[in-house]
């Protein structure tokens, strides 16, 4: 008799059995007839602040201050380090980053044995210009041997992987190369096993704006791109790293997210001005599974694969899809649109409901 | 104080102070500094209505366990813990996850802890949990009466027919009793361990069922045997009919819970087949009665008995259910089981003897298989 009772499931026989207990299906009447709860009584009672949300949420809140960082600050906070200039004349910017163990909260009450750049993940936003010279002084106060490998044009030398750069605990290197070709990079650590050293939070954005002098025709695309010029100081640009979190370390993710925590961007809108136009620096380092996207809800935007073009490389989509490391720009607006709240998240449901999901609020 | 009692303090005192200087030196520190610590988490209730999910968890492991998160087919879903707070070592709490559910399919639930650990549990057909109503315990009641009490009764009435065939269909009817109570051991045990299995890690599974098992079968001999005599007749068979009931009561829990969780749908192929199946049970009980004259009487109190507990089974088993009590139960009956299979024994070689044969016959041998293999048969229909 072991498992009848599973196996009868199969069966769907309860009507059935009731008819043969006879009255017994009119006195008692289960399941058979029970109707499901509705969306909205299942909702009712937790119709809270995430009520709006219709349930689908990581309860609770994280404590940013003790993670160092917070992803709102993230979205903005360019690093475009100590600017000298050398002897024939050029720009040379210079940045200080360490390797370091860090615990991280990725969602409310969810601690993730991180590795980190400068203590967050994801690492500090480089932001250089086109043929600036970079020099990078890598610190690595890990536990485990690490590097950076930038996404770039540089030397062999220069690679950030073992053998060129990989920094021992303790350790220490300088990356030093010219920043070319502008666009929407990443850096990353290159240190094995890769999986791990990428999934464990080793990677940040690095973005190369272009040279206006040396765009042509495309002059004044580019100086829109170049932080600091006016015609740049009109967008409202964020930075967006599509990241995952295995945390139990089954090579699958239990968290997605732009820029590490779960829902941050649903919990607290990213509160954008509809008269100016939007560019997002997307990036993908999401581990585990081959693609990433994202989608925008009610509106099409430019997309810019790698960020290497000034033309749109896709015109007036409202869904792009990356691969792991690639990476690029979006540029839309708002400006006819009403005032509200505008979902943008993975278009994988399955990562939108762990955790990458996201909204804009624009406010006129 | 008595004298043992004062000798006892020292090495309990001696217990203490190590215990305590262990805790306090930690010498283990330099290998579990690092390591996150051991998490458990079993689902022992579910219960789906229109309020969404709800789930009643126990934990263990070497520290309390928060639960941070929760996902449903994987969702992050908003919850409520109550008690809210870490679960300590085999503490409970209820969570209510409001999720709308669909009647009829499956749904998996991921528990996630504040290290990142994951514990899942699947719902694999979801159905209304049942509310506690008079129209529902009388439902339970009717299915408990067609698995329980139907079949033994239709069984006993086999007893006018054996009677009148002679002592060698009386022994032919014990070697039968001794090969259904054979397969009702193994079910017995069989099913409470899978109880067992099912139930959180720190209660010790197995034994939950070994334990009680041995326990049980000393108990019932000494009762049995505490006016100096061996069972016979209608004692013996109140001994089967309380062997069977227990029996009947672990079945009647594993089909209270199948209902609770939605498990069960329990069509009238398998309703019959569960009766055919425990006809032979009520040939069993009828079988020492032979040699005697009972009243009618008895054989309604041995079939109330034997078949009885089945209703008070899926009662329990639908509403306040948990694996670890079925495990108990499962154990308590084996143990049942195996006293009566010894009783039944000892009264067959002592009829054989009076009647001068040897109880190794071909017709107790042709008796042992037919139960076992009959019940064998007759519960593959109500595996289909």
């Amino acid at each position: 008799m072991n498992g009848w009772w599973k196996n009868a499931v199969s069966r769907r026989l309860f009507l059935a059995g009731g008819a043969l207990l006879g009255g017994a299906t009119r006195l008692g009447a289960p399941a058979a007839n029970a109707q499901p709860p509705s969306r909205g009584s299942a909702g009712a009672a937790e119709a809270d602040d995430h009520g709006k949300h219709d349930g689908m949420i990581t309860p609770g809140e994280v404590d940013h201050a003790r993670n160092g960082f917070d992803p709102h600050q993230i979205l903005t906070d360019w690093d475009t380090g100590k600017v000298s200039r050398l002897p024939d004349g050029r720009t040379l910017r210079e940045f200080e980053m360490t390797a370091e163990d860090k615990e991280i909260e990725i969602a409310p009450g969810l601690m993730f044995p991180a590795w980190t750049y400068n203590g967050r993940v994801p690492g500090p936003s480089l932001r250089v210009s086109e043929g600036d010279r970079v020099r990078i002084r890598f610190q690595n106060f890990g536990s485990h041997p690490h590097s950076i490998h930038f996404h770039g044009i540089h030397s062999a030398r220069m690679d950030g992987v073992p053998g060129a750069g990989n920094v021992l605990p303790g350790g220490e290197f300088v990356y030093e190369f010219d920043a070319l070709p502008f666009g929407c990079h990443l850096y990353h650590c290159h240190s094995v096993p890769l999986k791990r050293h990428i999934h464990k939070g080793l990677y940040g954005a690095f973005i190369i704006d272009p040279d206006p002098g040396r765009r042509g025709e495309e002059q004044e695309a580019a100086r829109s791109r170049v932080l600091g010029t006016p015609e740049n100081a009109r967008w409202q640009e964020f930075v967006l790293v599509m990241n995952a979190f295995d945390t139990n370390f089954d090579e699958e993710n239990e968290v997605y997210a732009v820029n590490t925590v779960a829902h941050a961007y649903t919990k607290r809108p990213i509160v954008i001005a509809r008269d100016r136009p939007v560019r997002l620096y997307l990036i993908n380092v999401t581990e585990f599974d081959p693609l990433n996207s994202l989608h925008l809800h009610a509106n099409f935007f430019d997309y810019y694969d790698h960020g290497t073009t000034l033309t749109p490389t896709l015109k007036t989509i409202d869904t792009v899809m990356q691969i792991q490391g690639q990476r690029g720009i979006l540029e839309f607006s708002f400006k006819d649109h009403e005032p509200g709240r505008y979902m943008f998240h993975a278009h994988q449901s399955e990562f939108a409901e762990l955790g990458w999901m996201s909204v804009f609020e624009v406010r006129a | 104080m008595s004298r043992p009692i004062l000798l006892a303090v020292l090495p309990i005192l001696l217990i203490l102070v190590i215990a305590a200087a262990f805790l306090a030196s930690d010498p283990l520190r330099t290998y579990t500094g690092a390591v996150p610590p051991v998490e458990t988490l079993t689902v022992e209730r579910t219960v789906l209505d229109e309020h969404g999910i709800g789930v009643r968890v126990r934990a263990g492991g070497s520290e309390p366990v928060k639960i941070v998160q929760v996902q449903v087919d994987g969702a992050y879903w908003t919850f409520r813990q109550d008690p809210a707070g870490p679960l300590g070592r085999m503490g409970t709490a209820w969570l209510n996850i409001p999720y709308p559910w669909v009647a009829g399919e499956a749904h998996n639930l991921s528990f996630v802890t504040g290290t990142g650990a994951l514990f899942e549990h699947s719902i694999e057909v979801a159905t209304p949990t049942p509310d506690l109503s008079a129209n529902r315990l009388i439902f339970f009641a009717l299915i408990g009466l067609f698995v329980g009490v139907v079949p033994i009764a239709l069984g006993m009435m086999f007893y006018p027919a054996l009677r009148a065939s002679g002592p060698v269909a009386f022994e032919f009817a014990l070697a039968i009793t001794i090969g259904l109570l054979a397969f009702l051991l193994v079910d017995t045990l069989a099913e409470g361990l899978e109880f067992a299995d099912e139930a959180a890690p720190e209660f010790e599974g197995p034994a939950l069922v070994w334990i009680p098992a041995a326990l049980s079968f000393a108990a019932l001999m000494a009762i049995g045997r505490r006016k100096g005599r061996a069972l016979s007749g209608v004692g013996l068979a109140t001994a089967i009919a309380l062997g069977i009931g227990l029996h009947n009561l672990g079945e009647g829990l594993a089909i209270g819970a199948a209902f609770a969780t939605g498990a069960a749908a329990l069509g009238s192929f398998l309703v019959i087949g569960f009766t055919l199946h425990n006809i032979t049970e009520g040939i069993g009980i009828a079988a020492p009665m032979l040699a005697e004259k009972p009243r009618f009487q008895t054989f309604v109190w041995l079939v109330a008995l034997a078949g009885l507990p089945a209703v008070a089974g899926i009662w329990i088993g639908s509403f306040a259910f948990a694996a670890h009590w079925a495990a108990l139960a499962l154990g308590v009956g084996a143990g049942a089981i195996l006293q009566v299979i010894v009783e039944v024994g000892a009264y067959l070689a002592r009829a054989a003897r009076a009647d001068g044969r040897s109880w190794t016959s071909r017709t107790t041998f042709a008796g042992v298989t037919l139960g076992t293999v009959t019940m064998y048969a007759t519960a593959m229909l109500v595996q289909v």
